[in-house]
């Protein structure tokens, strides 16, 4: 495909644009597809799906994408047989053109030089082709379209050309004008003019948007007639032309009159009716999101700035009139507010609504609930939560995940349904909603609710816990996050392979959230995720240990309690726990866990404080030497200059400047340890 | 230099279109559709209108009827940047007032020339 | 100016320090700043000669002991301290580092053809680390490969340890019984 000139990357950059086209292209026709009920014909919904088709073949047939531009003109080419009530929507008819999108969406896929599956795309092809057979009056429905081409004859060699042009009284009404032709003439070859006035008026007739003027033009040219009357392509209606050969036997003057063109299809005012409703392009652009990621480290660096300035001045207070601190403290804490609005504003632009994810799953519920032999209705809302990008990117696999586990082990059967005195069909509600400073995404459905004996049953026989170990009902629901676990008697294609809840779990802990699931067997189950709104800052606790500060996640803080020696107890190697309201919980000595070279453990816990954090559903306590300030941290990678360490989420530098590591909560409790009571040391 | 105005829904054919005619030296300017094609049309005079037909909002034959309905553009030159052309559709172009189509995929060397002699 | 050594004409600026007596110089283009020594933050799980990281105007850079890494005796930090803060690594990968010395020395210009191969010397084999020995008037310096400063593939799991624990749910209180270290 040749770069039309210009460099290789930025045709580049225009072709990726043309790919993420194709995928909302293809987006907006399958969701206009699932839209479609049997036998309603909604106008404006069969015009998205057709306009959809029509932008992706005629941007594929400009960028050279010649396969995409073919299949997508049969697929036009009978959609638009809907669109004119030839054809009538029907659930066979849907299914062909599903199939077709998903032709469409691994020929796109496969721009950036993979492959796809062609037998299957031919065979798409081929169904299309066969539905447009059964259309009454479809004849030459496949031809290839009209280019603007005409069949051309080998030139003669170098002639010369009498051209009579004599333009109509409106030929500049369609923005035409003679010199525009002349100048294509005199590319061809060598030209003269010669004008004739005869029909010019007398002054006062004349107007000047008329024509009044012919030429009789000479060209010398190596060009056969048809490359001339090509030059005429766009004004043939409106003028006369004659074009005779020089020093050849004439055979007489051939006329080029522009016959009387009725077209033959009565074009009714249809498109005027559809109007198209929905979402429009709302002046948006493109941002590469290293950009963006610039921008937020640099408000970030000013978030710091602004607190190291705070702490500055608070120290150094008293030392001018009242006066002037009173307008300082002003200044400071209206540059803090400003600083505050800025970094939210930039947070904001990397907020996407979960609707680009929650989008692909109404398609995936209806192949699955098929294929399963199921009736089942996704219901979504608050699709219009607005989530962090990054975060958003990650959630879409364990969303995937726990949908199907909802299809697939949790909505029964329509016959048990039926018989437990339930709807046919069940339905699963995906909602996203912002909750105090998080967003909380739930999926429930109806179903079947989990079955806790089993859970309890297989947890034994897998040896996750002891047979005598007394759980509570949530705990034992609980379980289902753990590695190994599945309660599938048989591995199904659907959910059962590779992805377990334990990677669900793991998926959305990476992002700093978490998941929890509740149920009430025979009326069903629902999975709620609970998520940063973003990965850049977060809510932290500074705690001070030795002489060094670090900051624990608030989110994962479940309470702080200065230690009571009475409620420690060591147990078997050298485990110390503490008691706490009936639950036991172990504790680290912070001291010793993150091991620094030259800071010795504690040797007594007295008046030391204890942090109970929550890691997975584990709690567990650590113990610092005190409880400072709790503010909003940028959280730094330590990827940027240095590697990433585990146990660290990630540094921040304070107001005072220097640098605090931030701890990974979620690594401290291991899930590899296989008896109770000890240790696993990495 | 020569101001040109392309109005297409398709945001990769407003790119490509835009860089091939800036770099043949055109100033131009883009809308997403034909209702911001005739807001911007208002604004400023153009030399040069290329748009597309299928588009939401106002499609293409509307534009220029609308375009040609102000006196800055009567006699404009605008042309219609499509992928099937039947004779029917040159027909309702013409008759909305185009000065000439262009097909899509579109040769950019040839789409440079004929703008080069409209806009000389 | 390029960094590359082709053609025996090539005039490239290097920053020199001084380390235990020696003089060591690096690219002056990789040098992004001269500072005194401050505290670090000590990050687990990384080599001892990392010190720790510090705030670079809002940037977080780690701190490597030249004196730690070359296997040399260590002198406590003080005021003359300095410490060369470089960026390391290739376009795909930089890293911003300083580096601890005992003092900066010059700014030289070293001819390429100047520049010869090293000799094993000492016990201490940090051959790994010198790219070549550079005269200059009589003196001898030692040019750094500084991208070879942080062997960044070994750094976690370095000497230090993140525990972690068995955590124990839901056990009721009265199912354990206070048993004493051994």
């Amino acid at each position: 495909m040749p770069n039309n000139g210009m460099s290789d990357s930025a045709m580049d950059e225009i072709r990726q644009i043309f790919e993420a086209e194709c995928g909302d292209g293809l987006n907006v026709i399958e969701a206009g597809l699932l839209a479609l009920k049997s036998g309603d014909n909604n106008l404006d919904t069969i015009n998205d799906i057709f306009r959809g088709a029509h932008s992706i073949k005629g941007g594929a047939a400009t960028f050279g994408y010649t396969d995409i531009a073919e299949f997508t003109h049969v697929m036009e080419t009978l959609l638009d047989k809907v669109r004119s009530a030839e054809l009538t929507v029907s659930p066979p008819l849907v299914k062909v053109f599903l199939e077709s999108v998903d032709c469409l969406r691994a020929m796109v896929e496969a721009m950036n030089g993979g492959s796809y599956d062609k037998a299957k795309t031919e065979r798409v092809k081929a169904d299309l082709a066969s539905w447009l057979e059964k259309v009454p009056g479809t004849d030459s429905a496949l031809n290839r379209q009209e280019t603007g081409a005409e069949p051309r004859i080998s030139s003669p060699g170098l002639s010369c050309w009498d051209i009579h042009f004599s333009p109509k009284r409106s030929f500049l009404l369609t923005g035409n004008q003679p010199q525009h032709i002349f100048r294509a003439l005199a590319e061809l070859g060598e030209v003269s003019l010669q004008a004739n006035y005869s029909n010019f008026p007398q002054f006062r007739k004349y107007r000047p948007e008329e024509m009044y003027l012919s030429w009789d033009i000479e060209l010398k040219a190596d060009v056969t007639r048809e490359q001339i009357l090509d030059e005429f392509d766009w004004v043939e209606s409106e003028c006369i032309i004659q074009v005779t050969e020089k020093n050849v036997p004439q055979i007489g003057p051939h006329d080029r009159r522009v016959a009387d063109r009725r077209s033959e299809v009565d074009e009714s005012d249809r498109r005027k009716q559809h109007r198209r409703t929905g979402k429009k392009d709302s002046g948006s652009i493109r941002v590469d999101i290293d950009k963006i990621d610039v921008l937020l480290n640099l408000v970030g660096e000013m978030v710091i700035n602004q607190s190291m300035l705070n702490q500055f001045t608070s120290h150094n207070r008293g030392e001018g009139s009242a006066g002037a601190s009173a307008e300082l403290d002003q200044s400071l804490s209206l540059l803090e507010r400003t600083t505050r609005e800025l970094q939210e504003a930039v947070m904001n632009i990397r907020m996407l609504p979960v609707s680009t994810i929650f989008n692909r799953y109404p398609r995936l519920v209806y192949d699955l609930s098929s294929k399963l032999d199921k009736k089942v209705a996704l219901k979504i809302s608050g699709e219009n939560t607005e989530l962090d990008k990054t975060v958003l990117e990650k959630i879409g696999d364990p969303l995937l995940h726990l949908i199907r586990n909802s299809l697939d082990h949790g909505i029964e059967s329509p016959g048990e349904r039926l018989a437990a005195g339930k709807e046919e069909t069940g339905i699963i509600h995906l909602s996203a909603s912002h909750e105090g400073g998080s967003v909380v995404i739930r999926v429930s459905d109806d179903g079947a609710g989990l079955n806790t004996e089993k859970i309890h049953r297989k947890a034994i026989e897998k040896g996750l816990i002891a047979d005598d170990e007394i759980l509570s009902e949530q705990q034992t629901n609980d379980l289902v996050f753990r590695a190994g676990f599945s309660t599938a008697d048989v591995v199904t294609d659907v959910s059962g392979r590779g992805v377990g809840m334990d990677v669900v779990r793991s998926n959305i802990e990476d992002i700093g959230g978490r998941v929890e699931v509740r149920s009430e067997p025979g009326k069903g189950s629902t999975f709620q995720i609970t998520l940063p709104l973003t990965l850049a800052i977060l809510d932290g606790q500074l705690i001070r240990v030795a002489s060094e500060v670090y900051v624990i996640p608030l989110l994962s803080i479940v309470e702080t309690v200065q230690v009571d020696m009475d409620k420690l107890n060591i147990i078997s190697g050298n485990e110390i726990v503490y008691r706490l309201r009936g639950e036991v919980i172990p504790i680290i000595d912070m001291r010793v866990l993150y091991s620094i070279s030259g800071v010795e453990a504690l040797h007594s816990y007295e008046n030391k404080q204890l942090v109970i954090v929550e890691s997975g559903r584990k709690s567990i306590g650590l113990v610092v030497d005190a409880l400072l300030d709790q503010h909003q941290v940028v959280i730094k990678s330590l990827e940027t200059n240095f590697v990433k360490i585990p146990g660290i989420l990630g540094a921040t530098i304070l107001g005072d400047g220097t640098v605090s590591l931030i701890v990974d909560v979620t690594t401290l409790a291991s899930s590899t340890s296989n008896e109770r009571g000890n240790r696993v040391e990495h | 230099m020569s101001q040109v105005l392309i109005v297409d829904d398709s945001h990769s054919i407003r790119a490509l279109l835009s860089s091939v005619l800036e770099k043949a030296g055109f100033e131009v300017t883009s809308a997403n559709d034909g209702k911001a094609g005739l807001k911007a049309a208002r604004t400023t005079s153009y030399d040069l209108v290329i748009t597309d037909v299928n588009m939401p909002e106002m499609d293409g034959i509307e534009l220029l009827r609308n375009l040609r309905g102000l006196p800055e553009y009567s006699f404009k030159p605008i042309l219609i940047l499509t992928t099937e052309f039947s004779q029917e559709m040159k027909q309702k172009g013409k008759d909305a007032g185009a000065t000439g189509w262009l097909v899509k995929p579109f040769d950019p060397e040839k789409l440079i020339n004929v703008i080069s002699r409209i806009l000389h | 100016m390029s960094n590359t050594e082709n053609g025996n004409e090539e005039l490239n600026q290097y920053l020199t320090f001084v380390l235990n007596d020696e003089e060591y110089g690096v690219p002056i283009l990789t040098v992004r700043g001269i500072q005194g020594w401050e505290k670090t933050t000590p990050i687990p799980n990384s080599p001892d000669y990392v010190m720790g990281i510090i705030n670079l105007r809002g940037e977080v850079v780690p701190i490597v002991d030249l004196r730690k890494r070359f296997g040399l005796e260590v002198i406590p930090y003080g005021a003359h301290t300095v410490i060369i803060v470089v960026r390391i690594g290739e376009s795909n990968k930089q890293r911003t580092v300083g580096l601890v010395v005992d003092a900066v020395a010059d700014v030289h210009d070293i001819k390429a053809e100047d520049i010869r191969n090293t000799p094993e010397f000492g016990e201490n084999d940090n051959s790994d680390f010198v790219k070549g020995l550079g005269l200059v008037a009589e003196k001898m310096i030692i040019i750094l490969e500084i991208d070879q400063l942080v062997d960044w593939q070994n750094v976690p799991g370095g000497n230090t340890q993140i525990k972690t624990v068995d955590a124990t749910e839901g056990c009721a209180e009265n199912e354990f019984t206070d048993t004493q270290a051994a």
